[in-house]
């Protein structure tokens, strides 16, 4: 899966579990979520639809907001998991 | 202002640690003196415990976590907490206002981001004054993360806001309010700001009073808060960051100190009485005794959650990425569910072990005020709402500490 791939399966999770104001599959790929209407518990369940989606887990460390805070952010920690 | 003789003194040349510790200490006993003077009468009355605020702000305690630069004392959240613990021993309402105000200075000395906001945390130490907060509004559920009102530009460099408040402890006594509010009338329920709003430029029409079971001088009532202030007060900040690294925290380090004080006042009265009894009986260890070793488990493990909680939070103080971690966050969330939880059973363990004369209102080692105040701190943010956040971040925790 490239990153391009990644990218949208990232906003299809966003758009089933962000609860963002604006639509997940446009948002700027460097928009703030938080600023966009995502809790820390919508969070919670965009990381839940990540681990299923791309099978994964996130380590500890990953386990914070800078992780979450854009489509970016998020893209790039799940293709550094996948590449561990 | 009243006299500010501690406030006042020069720096000593040559201090060393254990001088400061010694004049922490003296302060945390001057304020702790007036409380217990008054705390009876507080109660009664379900009273603002003005005389020990006002010993608070004399000893210069009002503004202890500001630096010394600014007019301070320079505490550090730990010094903080060890004088709470002090002052909760005796007046539960006195201390448990002075948390709530540290959880505001606290927001002030670390992340005052404008000019207007570094000239008010000035005045906190000049003036000695009182903050109280609003975070929490009507139709939110206490989810302090969440905002209706909004804050509204209304030219001139002034906003206007419009909040409805379920509670503001000391609202009617405090000289300025930590208000959080939308950012704006676009904005998202989660994208909120927080501003300093001074009692000069708000109004509070009280819409229920304080008339409750416990903490009773903590009046903590409803209000319909109007206020129009300058754009600036607002923090550039935005509250999330703030309420992470600071709020959260500092509020659950600051109340569980707090009833770590009630706890061990009730230990301590204890203990007095099952060794009063063992003095008439010497040669056999009176059954009291047993239940006061059993108390000594729950107050030994409180201590030890409470000041190690603490230690980790000062730890942490300068590195935003560990406040923001989730293990932290847990860890803080964790810290009130226990510390709660341990002081409602405390005080009724302690309460059982003197018996009687525990129970009676009129009696030197009463510990009736102690008792309803110490259902209080399982209340204020429900329990229930704390391990709701908490479980949902386990969902996804990797079980660190």
């Amino acid at each position: 899966m490239d990153s391009t791939a990644v990218e949208t399966t990232v906003r299809s999770v966003l758009a089933d579990q962000g609860k963002l104001s604006e639509d997940a599959h446009s948002i700027a790929v460097d928009a703030d979520l938080y600023r966009a209407g995502m809790t820390s518990h919508a969070s919670v369940n965009v990381m839940l639809g990540l681990e299923d989606e791309f099978d994964i887990e996130f380590p500890e460390e990953r386990l914070t907001k800078a992780t979450f805070t854009s489509v970016q952010s998020i893209t790039e920690a799940v293709e550094a998991i996948r590449n561990d | 202002m009243t006299e500010s003789t501690v406030l006042t003194e020069a720096p000593r040349a040559q201090d060393t640690p254990e001088d400061r510790v010694e004049r922490n200490a003296a302060r945390a006993e001057a304020v702790a003196r007036v409380a217990r003077e008054h705390a009876e009468s507080v109660d009664e009355e379900g009273r603002f415990p003005r005389e020990a605020i006002d010993e608070a702000r004399a000893q210069g305690l009002l503004a202890a976590p500001v630096s010394e630069a600014d007019g301070g004392l320079g505490y550090s959240i730990t010094e903080l907490c060890r004088m709470l613990e002090r002052v909760g021993r005796e007046c539960t309402s006195t201390a448990m206002i002075l948390a709530m105000h540290h959880s505001q200075t606290l927001c002030l000395t670390r992340h005052a981001d404008t000019e207007y906001l570094r000239e008010f945390t000035r005045r906190v130490a000049t003036e000695g004054l009182l903050l109280a907060s609003a975070t929490t509004e009507v139709n939110i559920g206490g989810d302090t993360r969440t905002s209706t009102c909004a804050v509204r530009p209304i030219g001139d460099g002034r906003v206007h806001l419009h909040k409805t408040c379920p509670v503001i402890s000391y609202g009617a006594y405090a000289d300025a309010i930590l208000v959080t509010a939308r950012a704006s009338e676009d904005a998202a329920s989660s994208d909120q700001v927080l501003l300093v709003v001074e009692a000069a430029h708000l109004e509070l029409e009280r819409q229920r009073g304080w008339d409750a079971l416990g903490m009773r001088g903590t009046c903590s009532e409803s209000f319909e808060l109007d206020a129009t202030t300058r754009a600036d007060a607002m923090f550039e900040t935005l509250f999330e960051t703030i309420s992470a690294q600071t709020m959260l925290p500092g509020a659950h380090c600051l109340w569980a100190s707090a009833w770590l004080g009630m706890a061990t006042q009730a230990g301590l009265t204890a203990r007095s009485v099952v060794q009063k009894a063992a003095r008439k009986t010497p040669g056999t260890t009176p059954p009291s005794a047993l239940r006061l070793a059993e108390l000594e488990v729950q107050l030994q493990a409180m201590t030890d959650v409470v000041r190690s909680s603490v230690a980790r939070y000062e730890a942490a103080y300068d590195d935003p990425a560990a406040c923001e971690s989730m293990q932290f966050a847990i860890a803080m969330n964790t810290l009130k569910v226990s510390g709660a939880e341990a002081v409602r059973r405390i005080v009724g363990d302690a309460l059982v072990i003197v018996g009687i004369t525990g129970f009676a209102n009129r009696s030197p080692v009463s510990l009736a005020r102690l008792y309803r105040d110490s259902i209080g701190p399982s209340l204020m943010v429900n329990n229930d709402r704390i391990l709701q956040h908490t479980a949902t971040m386990q969902l996804v925790s990797r079980g660190q500490r």
